[in-house]
């Protein structure tokens, strides 16, 4: 069965939450969300069935003691996996949301920071969603550090870069190594054009392989069983997504 | 008894350079007492999200309101960026205190507590800490887990500016599930509120109601305003107006055009 990009993107990040207990997704994130709802329903009923918590509107949002309670469940470490972004990402996984230029009055600037400077610190996996994959986008260092990849010995930091997926491949973060290693590259793209399209060095084993496709049962779930309940919180993603796939 | 008035005249209860604080574009934003603070011709607002900012900052930005403004983002959502915080930031109009949304529900929660500050997880190593100068990083005195851990100073606004969907006679406001609101009215000394109705029966009379009740002692003043929130929506109540939003986020690129959106809208006669 062939699928289109975002549907190649949420099945991605879906097999990034297998051992996930209790996913988080942040504002705006009708990918990564789909991906949760994806997870959960494929593990309903089990002991280990994945709890998902959306702040992106009333849907499969749980939380009732107002904005703070994302914040406080995090820091007790009751969310084991979430999702941020970036206008710029380095290869020691610091992320920028807030600009590019000379801080504060920058050349280019976006809306802020958001919870990214906590989260990325008390979320054991922190899962990197950019798209674009560009030298834009992937630079050797960032002009502002919302909030730092790894941190020196002594910082409290049971959380931090999990995975970084792009439209081209997925990478994991080595926290070690403080380096992303290349784990796949998407069908139709190759290592080269990952290489000329990322500002930073990586490292990769000798034979990079194809990032999987979903299969036939998961992408089915997610257009029949899925797209209606992402509806609820992303109606104009699922009417652009979905169209094409019944 | 909170005092019940008009919208024009509460506005005009909101001194000049008083400290802030408003909801987040999906909590109960009042922008009808937006629009009538612009009216009102207020200067030097220090503005404060809890966390996050959107149209309410943009209009108030543009309109000259502001001197300072702190949040976590600014931002028109899905919509786009906030045009009028963008190129004051990029001209140097107004002073930002970028900060991270759980830093600001914890300095709201230091004041609710009355306490002079509390710590927070996270912030070690990012550029929003080396800029915050009112912020400090010490050892953990109780060497719990060891290392520095960041303090943050109490925030206690002026106001807290909210909106709800009903209130009583009393001055008790319903707010449901929103808690946040309840942390920034708690936070701040006083809190001005405009509602969609005012009903008969007392909120805390009843355990269904009383749960989600902004309790009279915390509340200054309120105004009935329906559609209090246009063009953002009112859970439960009415959706956003996305096609006015996006149509601001268009015109507002320019000053120009931001100020003929107010006159178009009925904001600026």
């Amino acid at each position: 069965m062939s699928c289109n990009q975002d549907e190649f993107l949420i099945c991605t990040i879906a097999s990034l939450l297998e051992s996930s207990r209790h996913v988080a997704v942040g504002m705006a994130s009708p990918v990564p969300g789909s991906a949760a709802l994806l997870v959960r329903e494929e593990t309903k009923g089990q002991i280990d069935r994945l709890r998902l918590s959306m702040i992106g509107g009333d849907a499969n949002n749980p939380f009732t003691d107002g904005g703070r309670e994302l914040f406080d469940c995090s820091g007790q470490g009751r969310i084991d996996t979430f999702f941020l972004g970036g206008v710029q990402i380095d290869g020691k996984a610091n992320i920028n949301l807030i600009g590019t230029g000379d801080y504060p009055n920058m050349d280019h600037r976006f809306p802020g920071s958001f919870g990214s400077a906590y989260m990325y610190f008390v979320v054991p996996r922190v899962i990197l969603f950019r798209p674009e994959h560009s030298k834009r986008v992937f630079v050797p260092e960032v002009d502002y550090i919302s909030a730092p990849g790894t941190s020196e010995e002594g910082v409290y930091r049971p959380g931090g870069p999990y995975a970084l997926v792009t439209e081209l491949c997925l990478m994991m973060f080595n926290r070690e190594r403080k380096r992303f290693r290349l784990t796949s590259v998407h069908p139709g793209h190759s290592v080269e054009e990952v290489r000329d399209n990322t500002g930073f060095e990586f490292d990769l084993p000798e034979d990079v392989p194809e990032t999987s496709g979903p299969t036939d049962g998961r992408l089915d779930l997610l257009r029949s069983r899925i797209s209606p309940e992402i509806a609820k919180t992303y109606p104009e993603f699922v009417a652009r997504v979905f169209e094409t796939a019944v | 008894m909170a005092l019940f008035t008009s919208l024009d005249d509460l506005a005009e209860r909101v001194a000049d350079q008083s400290l802030i604080v408003l909801p987040p574009d999906y909590s109960n934003v009042p922008v009808a007492a937006v629009f009538a603070l612009i009216r009102r011709g207020v200067k030097d607002l220090h503005l404060l999200f809890a966390p996050i900012g959107g149209i309410a900052g943009d209009l108030l930005i543009g309109a000259g309101c502001v001197k300072t403004i702190e949040a976590a983002a600014i931002t028109m959502g899905e919509a786009g960026l906030a045009p009028r915080f963008t190129e004051a930031i990029q001209t140097n109009a107004i002073n930002i205190k970028d900060s991270t949304c759980p830093a600001i529900h914890t300095a709201l929660q230091a004041s609710e507590k009355g306490v002079p500050f509390m710590p927070l997880r996270g912030l070690i190593g990012s550029d929003v800490l080396i800029n915050r100068s009112d912020w400090q990083v010490i050892a953990d005195p109780f060497d719990s887990n060891g290392g520095p851990i960041v303090l943050l100073p109490a925030i206690q606004p002026d106001m807290a500016l909210i909106h709800a969907p009903l209130a009583d006679r009393e001055g008790n406001v319903w707010i449901g599930k929103r808690r946040e609101l309840v942390t920034m009215a708690h936070a701040s000394k006083t809190t001005f509120v405009t509602v969609e109705k005012i009903q008969d029966e007392n909120l805390l009379e009843d355990d269904l109601t009383a749960a989600g009740t902004l309790p009279e002692m915390y509340v200054g003043a309120i105004a009935e305003m329906k559609q209090g929130c246009w063009p953002l929506g009112l859970a439960g109540h009415y959706p956003p107006d996305t096609d006015v939003i996006a149509e601001y986020v268009e015109q507002a690129a320019t000053q120009a055009g931001f100020e003929s959106w107010l006159k178009a809208n009925g904001v600026m006669r």
